[in-house]
């Protein structure tokens, strides 16, 4: 049973990472599927290079969409605002003759203002998201077909490498793109590095640690996983290689996932996404997080109506139409809890790689876009409905390993069955009381059982 | 009230029940007798089987998901669910009441039994009748049509029993009734279980309340560890709280309360002339010109009754967190302080632990580690990245020290009983090195056991030259922690008295009307 234990380490064991095993698995699942049934189409180095520079700006803004839904919010304005910013980006270049750097930064204060803006009335004033942006959605998109008067404005050649860009061409002929290599190694260093600085951790401060192979056969496993990927962004077409707003994201999701969960601002916001009143009452101030959740999302969607522009080589009054919806959808595929508290940012990340690999894939097997639209709905609607009922059965599921501060996850995935014994060991408690936790911090109940708000009998 | 005759027939027999979570026996052959016309209680300590019990009884947990027999009035009844048992006439009232705060209260009493007229339009004028009629069966005086959220607790608590008599209850199963009632509502209340019994009415009730059920039981069914251990006669066995006590516990305390030594400092925390007026209501105060202090290592008792502005006055010192401030002074180590919200408390050394750990004290999607220093990340933390070692050797500290029963600090507090998420809270608040704890109603839902152990962490805080203000209902233990006990009656404090000369009738007296502002 050790022996087995330790395999499972090599899976993330007990640490968080193993959480995030189950939704990574569904994702290989998916690749390894329409690899098949593509005939390898779906892992060619030009099919995935453009994946990556597709839907790169759907995933930033999942980053902040997943901080505004945890934070219980929700933003149905980043389409609009990506491409009101988009069109004030391309005119600050045309008509105002800015260079492109200085409209990049241009773009971010815009994502800014209007996400001050949001999140004034969300935070301050207390209009539920859902209304302020529904509002902003129409007033954005409105704005951009203001500024912009319903028509399309090219974009200069330097702006577009942040969309359309790809890691630059040197050295000698090695058959692949050199710089898509270097990043390779340079990351497969990195998370050697990483392992063995954690293990030196854990040793000094005695904590629980896994055997030497368990490390080794992860680090193989993994540096393996990124010198294939990096021979298919490098192996593409002579001009081609990793793009340049894939490494945006790479770098987004880097900075965020830290954020999140490791800094003060991070925990504050799970905080008052699981209970508002109890973090209020911690000293959390709830007002602050609320804007500051909001206006980070606008600037994202800054960000990401400005890669999808320069991708495009225009802004256009279409730009950016239901991104909210495919953001939205990746947050909740990668486990967040609708009531808010849970999600993390690398479980939206892969969710959204799960969206963005089925309508690849489809597209590849020239599925139309209406059976893909119909498709995409069921596959949201299945992969929460497992979720929230492994959650009602105190089970583990696929999703809930990206969840945080449940138990039963550490068992991991490998045994599912003996994860539900462990959750119902803890006591009568498992079975007595909820075992939903999720939807209980309610603001209704709170005030009807609180005495203050009662009439005093 | 005429004892019941123990010859009267037994409406209920529990036979052998045996119910098994995975991994985790729950009961295990549990057996109870109910006779007609009863109260009987069932105590036990929290995760005991009470609940389970409970809910196997009126079907939450189906026929067949459990073993042994359930005869009800002669029969082996098989409830598939709260339906079938209901349809039956047992009807169950949880702790947490199942109203709908804004529907009315007809609407409430109606709920999923409407009276319909032909063609299915429900018939309210016939509704609003019965409904009447039912309030005046367990004496509310209240419009039928007041919405469920303009009531206090204690009269939604009648108004779900009104909807039980609707359903022509024989056996009534109360989970802690009086939990979140003050002594008023709870006489109330125990009254009027009283009055049903005389017409018929056999009820459970599951209370930690020992008192209450020494009051009003008939007989007693005793569970520890899933198991019976023992049924007592209430009049024939002699039964008192201290029996009781020693049944569920399965040893004798000594004490309830811990020994201690109380060494008092000299004052260094006041409240002067605080007012404070209610959130919505603008011309209400909650705290009128309040003055109260605390010396070093001193355990101060706060004695009022529900909505008599305890808490009130705890929250609005603690960061203004509750109401709207309007004047007064806050005076720590003899200078004047500002504390404008939470922050600011906790930087002055100030905690505050909440009545309700579920609502107000907790996260309950975190798990313990990151609850234990939630209050005070900065404090574990550089440049604002918080240092998760230091987190889990913290928490693990805590989870050593004060004993919080849990295989790991990487647990969900959902999954922790009571008693181990309260010390969880106190965790989390000691944490933060206050100067001064305010702990309301630190007791309230937890076993005997833990709240001895609560006690020994309260005590250990004061030891420790800590100021600790306790608010509680239950006097027994107010007079049993405190040094000193200030009353409060509706927003004013009216009596200040040392613990060793007050009992619990002076301290109900001042709690019950305004004796110093009538001497002004």
């Amino acid at each position: 049973m050790s022996g087995l234990k330790d395999l499972k380490k090599v899976f993330g064991g007990n640490t968080s990472n193993a959480r995030q095993f189950g939704m990574i698995a569904t994702l290989v699942v998916a690749i390894v599927i329409f690899q098949g049934l593509t005939g390898g189409l779906t892992l060619d180095p030009t099919n995935l290079i453009a994946l990556v520079s597709q839907y790169s700006y759907i995933l930033i803004l999942a980053i902040g969409m997943v901080m505004v839904i945890v934070a219980g919010h929700i933003d149905l304005s980043v389409g609009s605002v990506a491409a009101f910013s988009g069109i004030l980006v391309a005119t600050s270049m045309s008509s105002w003759n800015f260079p492109w750097p200085l409209a990049i930064a241009f773009g971010l204060v815009v994502g800014v203002v209007i996400g001050a803006w949001q999140g004034f009335w969300v935070a301050y004033v207390g209009v539920p998201a859902f209304i302020v942006t529904l509002a902003g959605m129409l007033l954005f998109r409105g704005a951009n077909q203001f500024v912009g008067n319903a028509d399309t404005l090219p974009v200069p050649e330097g702006f577009t490498v942040i969309g359309a860009g790809y890691l630059p061409e040197f050295g000698p002929n090695t058959g692949y793109n050199n710089a898509t290599l270097l990043l390779g190694l340079l990351l497969a260093v990195v998370v050697v590095v990483r392992e063995f600085r954690l293990r030196r951790v854990q040793r000094s401060t005695g904590s629980e640690m896994a055997p030497l192979w368990v490390s080794v056969v992860k680090l193989v496993v993994m540096v393996g996983v990124i010198g294939y990927a990096a021979t298919l962004f490098g192996g593409g077409r002579v001009g081609t290689s990793f793009p340049v707003s894939g490494i945006i994201l790479g770098v987004l999701v880097l900075v965020y996932g830290f954020v999140t969960q490791n800094t003060i601002f991070g925990r504050h916001i799970y905080a008052v996404g699981g209970n508002s009143h109890a973090a209020e009452l911690s000293g959390v101030k709830a007002k602050r997080i609320n804007f500051f959740v909001m206006m980070n999302m606008s600037v994202l969607a800054s960000l990401a109506g400005m890669i999808y522009v320069a991708r495009a080589g225009a802004s256009g009054p279409q730009d950016g139409l239901n991104w909210e919806l495919d953001a939205i959808a990746s947050v909740f595929i990668g486990g967040a809890a609708v009531a808010g508290g849970i999600g993390t940012v690398t479980g939206s990340i892969v969710g959204g790689f799960v969206i963005a690999v089925l309508n690849n894939g489809l597209q590849l097997m020239g599925v139309g876009s209406d059976k893909v639209q119909m498709i995409k709905g069921l596959v949201l609607l299945l992969a929460v409905a497992v979720d929230v009922y492994n959650k009602s059965q105190g089970r583990p599921s696929i999703t809930g390993f990206l969840t945080r501060g449940l138990r039963r996850d550490k068992d991991g995935v490998a045994a599912p069955a003996t994860g539900a014994l462990a959750s119902n060991q803890s006591g009568v408690a498992a079975g007595a009381e909820s075992t939903t936790p999720a939807v209980q911090p309610n603001g209704d109940l709170s005030d009807v059982q609180r005495p203050k708000s009662a009439t005093p009998n | 009230m005429p004892a019941v005759a123990v010859d009267s027939p037994v409406i209920l027999e529990m036979r052998s029940i045996t119910k098994e979570f995975p991994g985790v026996k729950a009961l295990d052959d549990v057996s109870m007798q109910v006779r007609a016309g009863e109260v009987h209680a069932i105590c036990g300590e929290n995760g005991a089987g009470k609940s389970t019990l409970m809910k196997v009884l009126s079907g939450v947990y189906p026929f067949g998901s459990y073993t042994g027999d359930i005869v009800y009035q002669g029969d082996v009844m098989r409830f598939r669910d709260i339906r079938s048992s209901e349809s039956q006439g047992i009807v169950i009232i949880h702790q947490e009441l199942a109203l709908i705060p804004e529907l009315s209260i007809t609407e409430n009493i109606f709920l999923g039994n409407e009276p319909t007229k032909f063609g299915g339009a429900i018939d309210w004028r016939a509704a609003k009748t019965r409904a009447v009629d039912l309030l005046a069966r367990v004496g509310l005086a209240d419009d039928p049509d007041t919405a469920i959220k303009n009531l206090g607790v204690g009269k939604q608590q009648l108004v779900e029993i009104a909807k039980a008599l609707n359903k022509n209850v024989k056996l009534l199963i109360l989970d802690e009734p009086t939990a979140a009632l003050n002594e008023t509502d709870s006489q109330h209340l125990l009254d009027l279980i009283r009055g049903l019994k005389g017409r018929g009415i056999s009820s459970i009730m599951i209370s930690h309340k020992l008192n209450e059920i020494e009051a009003i039981a008939d007989s007693i069914t005793i569970i520890r560890d899933g198991k019976t251990i023992e049924t007592l006669d209430v009049q024939a066995d002699g039964v008192n709280e201290d029996r009781i006590i020693r049944g569920m516990v399965g040893r004798n305390l000594a004490s309830r309360f811990p020994d201690r030594t109380p060494k008092i400092g000299e004052v260094f925390f006041e409240v002067k002339d605080w007012w404070v007026r209610h959130p919505q209501t603008a011309e209400r105060f909650v705290c009128k010109g309040s003055n109260i202090s605390v010396r070093r290592g001193e355990i101060v008792g706060l004695a009022g009754l529900m909505g008599a502005g305890r808490t009130e006055l705890a929250m609005s010192i603690f960061g203004r967190s509750y109401g709207q401030f309007v004047s007064g002074e806050i005076v720590k180590d003899g200078r004047s302080i500002q504390i404008k919200n939470v922050s600011d408390a906790i930087d002055n050394g100030l905690a505050y632990v909440s009545e309700d750990r579920k609502v107000l004290g907790l996260n309950l999607l975190d798990d313990i580690k990151r609850s234990t220093v939630a209050a005070k990340l900065s404090k574990i933390s550089k440049a604002s990245v918080v240092n998760t070692y230091e987190e889990h050797s913290i928490a693990e500290e805590y989870r050593k020290s004060l004993r919080v029963k849990t295989p790991t600090v990487d647990e969900g507090v959902a999954k922790l009983s009571g008693g181990n998420q309260q010390k969880v809270v106190l965790a989390k608040w000691m944490f933060t090195d206050p100067d001064l704890l305010i702990l309301d109603e630190p007791t309230r839902g937890i076993d005997v056991g833990a709240k001895f152990e609560i006690y020994n962490i309260i005590n250990q805080l004061a030891a420790q030259g800590k100021g600790v203000i306790v608010i509680s209902s239950e006097l027994p233990e107010l007079l049993g922690l405190s040094d000193r006990i200030y009353t409060i009656f509706e927003g004013t404090v009216t009596n200040e008295i040392d613990a060793s000369e007050a009992d619990a009738e002076t301290l109900m007296r001042t709690m019950t009307s305004k004796k110093r502002e009538n001497a002004a």
